[in-house]
C-alpha cells in the first residue's frame, strides 16, 4: 500500500527521523493558512500524489511569500500531473504539502527494501541523492552501497556509520545521518514497510541531516497489525475497479486491452494474459479468482470485467482443483443472467468435475464458446474481438 | 524414489482443527497419505474424525505442540494450513521440534516475518517448502498440500514451479501424453521463502527416477537466473522452463507478493533469455509446457523411459 509524502514524513518523525516542518492543504486557503503558520520565509508547494517525478512535472515550487503561495497552490491544486510513473493518462492533485523551505548543501539517497537474495532487510545509500536510483545503479552502480541488515540485531551503529562514510557525508555530520539511518530503519520494521526510500536525504546548511522527500509503502500482508496505517489508504488514488475487485478478495490490476481475463492463480492469470497477446490480442486486466471461488466471487468479478467500457470480450480460464467446474459454470451462467452478457465468451474450464461444467454452460442457452486449450481459447476470443 | 516425501513419509497438519485443514487432511488421507495427526494448542488430548471417500473413517489424534505430535506419531513432516498472522509462528515451532520437512501453504505472511523465519533457520536440518505455495506431491505415493491428485500420474519428470495453478496445468498437459512425475514441487510465490529453485533441482539432479525436470518461473527477483546459471553448470538432465509475464506491467503485484517488476529488474524477457543462454528449452506458451518437454525428450532419445506405460 502506498501512502502521500506527508504521511510517509509524519510516520517517520514518530521515530524520529528528521524532517522539515509542514502540513497538508486541501485548499488555496488552507495553504495560504499553512504557509502563515510555518512563519518561513520561503516554502515549497509540493503536489501529493502517489507517483514519483512531481518536480519535473511542475508539481513542486518555492515560493518566497505569501502570494507566492497563493499562485502556485492554485495552479497545482486540480492539476493533473503526467510523470514516468503516472502513465500518460496523468492524476489529478487534490492535496498539497507546505513545507519549511531549507537551505540544501547537498542531496544523498538513502533507501530501505527487503532483498530477495539475501532474504535480509538492505539498506542502501548514494551519493547521488535527487536522481532515479535506477538510474545511478544502471550507470554508476558503484556509488551505490548496501548494508545487509541481520535480522536478529538489527541495523547496527557501525553499519549506519560505514555507509554515511561512503557517500561522503561530512565528517561532523555522520553520526548524524548515522541516527538518520538507524530510525528510518527502525519505522521500517515497526510499520512493515516494503520501501522507505528518501531521495533526497540532504545535508543543509545549518548543519541538518533531514528527508525532504519520503516515499514509504507498506507491505500489505502486514496491515492488520498497522490499524493507523490502513487509515492513512487515500482510496482516490486507486483504481476503483481494483477497489472493488479488493472488497471482494478478488485480485484485479486493470490493463490497456480490450479482452477481459478472468483466471484461477496469479501464475496461472499471468500467463493467459501472455498467451492472449502471444495470439495477437490485449487483455483488459489481470484479474485472479482465488483458489476458493464461489459462485458469488465469479458473478461479481464479471461485474467488475463488464464494467470496463473497454472490454470487447472475455475469457474465462479456470483449472478447477480445489474450486470445481461445475461451481464455476453456475457462477458464470448467473453472473451473464444477471448482468446480460452483451460481448463475446470464451471459457476454457479443466480439473475436477470438468465435464459437468461443459453441460451447465452448453444448457444453460447462453452464447458461450467453449474452448479445449488454453491455446484454442485464446486464439478464439482474439478471433472474436478483432 | 522421488524427493522430499514418499509412502513412507509420515506427516502431521499444524492447525489441524480449522476448515481449510481438515479439508486437505482428507484429501491427503484420501490419496493415501500417511496423516498421523495434527495439533491445535488447546485442543490436546483429543482427536478428528475424518470420513474417507471409501467409506472408512480415520481418527487423528489432536497435540498442543508440535513435539509432542512428534515423538507421539513419529512423523517426520508437518504442513501448515493455520491463518497468515500465526504462520510464521507455526514454522519456527516445527523447525525448533527438527521435522525434517515443513511444509507451509499459507498465503499473506508478512515479508518481514518470513525474514526473521529465514535467520532462524540458518544451520538448522529442516528444509521448508514455501509459504503460499499449493505443496508437494509424488504422485501414487504421497500428497501434502492443496494439488488435485487426479491429474498425476507417476513417473520420470520433475515439477518444479512458483505458481500453484500453473504448475497443475504443466502436470495436465503430461500426464495427458502419458508422461508421469517423480515428484511436483511448488515453492511458492512468495519474495522470501524456505527453498529456492536450485535447492529442488539439486534434489531433482540427485534423484535416480527421476528424468528430467520443468521449470516454471514468473516475473520478479532474480531466482530463474540463478537457477538457469546453476543447471548450466551442474544439472545431468534436462530442464524445460516456462516463465509468466512477458506482458506484465512493470510496479504492479500480479497477485503473488514476489512476482513484481521494480526497478525494471525481473522482466519475464530477461529470465527467458538467461535460460535460454544457458542452454534450457523454454515453452514459448503456457500451452506448450508439455509438448516443449516432449519435443527435448524426443532429441535426448529418453522420451520412452518416460512415458508411462
Amino acid at each position: 500500500m502506498n501512502i502521500h509524502e506527508y504521511q510517509g514524513k509524519e510516520v517517520l518523525k514518530q521515530y524520529g527521523v528528521a524532517v522539515p516542518e509542514g502540513r497538508v492543504a486541501f485548499t488555496v486557503d488552507e495553504a495560504v493558512e499553512a504557509a502563515e503558520a510555518l512563519g518561513s520565509p520561503v516554502v515549497v508547494v509540493k503536489a501529493q500524489i502517489h507517483a514519483g517525478g512531481r518536480g519535473k512535472a511542475g508539481g513542486v515550487k518555492v515560493a518566497k511569500n505569501l502570494d507566492e503561495v497563493r499562485n502556485y497552490a492554485q495552479e497545482i491544486l486540480g492539476k493533473v500531473l503526467v510523470t514516468h510513473q503516472t502513465g500518460p493518462e496523468g492524476k489529478e492533485v487534490k492535496r498539497l504539502l507546505i513545507e519549511q523551505g531549507c537551505d540544501i548543501k547537498k542531496e544523498y539517497y538513502v533507501g530501505v527494501v527487503v532483498d530477495r537474495g539475501t532474504g535480509c532487510v538492505v539498506l542502501m545509500a548514494s551519493e547521488e541523492g535527487g536522481t532515479e536510483i535506477e538510474e545511478v545503479a544502471a550507470n554508476t552502480p558503484d556509488k551505490i552501497f548496501k548494508e545487509v541488515i541481520d535480522p536478529a540485531l538489527g541495523l547496527q551503529a557501525y553499519q549506519a556509520r560505514r555507509l554515511a562514510f561512503a557517500i561522503n557525508i561530512p565528517k561532523e555530520l555522520v553520526n548524524k545521518a548515522a541516527g538518520f539511518m538507524l530510525a528510518l530503519y527502525e519505522a521500517f520494521v515497526d510499520k512493515d514497510c516494503s520501501i522507505a526510500e528518501i531521495n533526497p536525504l540532504v545535508v543543509t546548511g545549518d548543519g541538518d541531516v533531514m528527508a525532504l522527500d519520503a516515499k514509504l509503502n507498506f507491505d500489505s500482508n502486514a496491515l492488520f497489525r498497522h490499524k493507523d496505517i490502513l487509515a492513512l489508504r487515500d482510496l482516490e488514488e486507486e483504481d476503483e475497479k481494483e477497489i472493488e475487485a479488493s472488497k471482494f478478495d478478488l485480485s484485479y490490476i486493470a490493463l490497456d486491452g480490450n479482452i477481459g481475463c478472468m483466471v484461477n492463480g496469479a501464475g496461472l492469470a499471468m500467463a493467459t494474459m501472455d498467451i492472449i497477446k502471444y495470439y495477437g490480442g490485449d487483455p483488459a486486466n489481470f484479474l485472479d479468482v482465488g483458489g476458493g471461488a464461489t459462485a458469488e466471487k465469479v458473478t461479481e468479478a464479471f461485474k467488475i470485467i463488464l464494467s470496463d467500457a473497454k472490454v470487447r470480450g472475455i475469457f474465462i480460464n479456470i483449472f478447477g482443483g480445489i474450486m470445481k467446474c461445475d461451481v464455476i459454470a453456475s457462477g458464470v451462467v448467473e453472473a451473464a443472467e444477471q448482468v446480460g452478457l452483451d460481448r463475446p465468451l470464451v471459457v476454457r474450464l479443466e480439473g475436477t468435475n470438468v465435464e459437468l461444467g461443459k453441460k451447465i454452460l452448453a444448457e444453460s442457452g447462453l452464447a458461450i464458446v467453449s474452448a479445449d486449450s488454453m491455446a484454442d481459447g485464446a486464439q478464439k476470443i482474439v478471433a472474436l474481438v478483432s | 524414489m522421488s524427493i522430499l516425501v514418499d509412502k513412507n513419509t509420515k506427516v502431521i497438519t499444524q492447525g489441524i482443527t480449522g476448515k481449510t485443514a481438515l479439508f486437505h487432511a482428507k484429501g491427503a488421507l484420501d490419496y493415501g497419505t500417511q496423516m498421523v495427526g495434527g495439533t491445535s494448542p488447546g485442543k490436546g488430548g483429543t482427536s478428528v474424525d475424518i470420513a474417507l471417500e471409501n467409506g472408512e473413517t480415520v481418527s487423528l489424534p489432536v497435540f498442543n505442540t508440535v513435539r509432542e505430535a512428534k515423538v507421539a506419531t513419529g512423523a517426520t513432516a508437518s504442513v501448515i494450513y493455520v491463518p497468515p498472522a500465526f504462520a510464521a509462528d507455526s514454522i519456527l515451532e516445527a523447525v525448533e521440534a527438527e521435522l525434517e520437512l515443513v511444509i507451509c501453504i499459507t498465503e499473506g505472511i508478512p515479508v518481514l516475518d518470513m525474514v526473521k523465519v529465514k535467520r532462524y533457520m540458518e544451520g538448522k536440518n529442516t528444509i521448508l517448502i514455501g509459504p503460499n505455495c499449493p505443496g508437494v506431491i509424488t504422485p501414487g505415493e504421497c500428497k501434502i498440500g492443496i494439488m488435485p491428485g487426479y491429474i498425476h500420474l507417476p513417473g520420470h519428470v520433475g515439477v518444479v514451479s512458483r505458481s500453484g495453478t500453473l504448475t497443475y496445468e504443466a502436470v495436465h498437459q503430461l500426464t495427458t501424453r502419458g508422461i508421469g512425475q517423480s515428484s511436483a514441487v511448488g515453492i511458492g510465490g512468495d519474495p522470501v521463502k524456505g527453498s529456492e529453485f536450485i535447492d529442488i533441482l539439486e534434489m531433482f539432479n540427485e534423484d535416480d527416477n527421476t528424468h528430467a525436470v520443468i521449470m516454471i518461473g514468473e516475473i520478479g527477483g532474480t531466482a530463474e537466473e540463478e537457477a538457469a546459471e546453476w543447471i548450466r553448470d551442474n544439472m545431468k538432465k534436462p530442464v524445460v522452463g516456462f516463465i509468466g509475464g512477458v506482458t506484465a506491467p512493470p510496479g504492479k503485484r500480479m497477485g503473488h507478493a514476489g512476482a513484481i517488476i521494480s526497478g525494471g529488474k525481473g522482466t519475464a524477457k530477461e529470465k527467458i533469455s538467461k535460460l535460454e543462454e544457458c542452454g534450457i528449452r523454454v515453452a514459448p506458451t503456457p500451452s506448450e509446457m508439455g509438448s516443449t518437454l516432449v519435443s527435448v525428450l524426443e532429441e535426448r532419445g529418453i522420451l520412452n523411459s518416460c512415458t508411462t506405460h
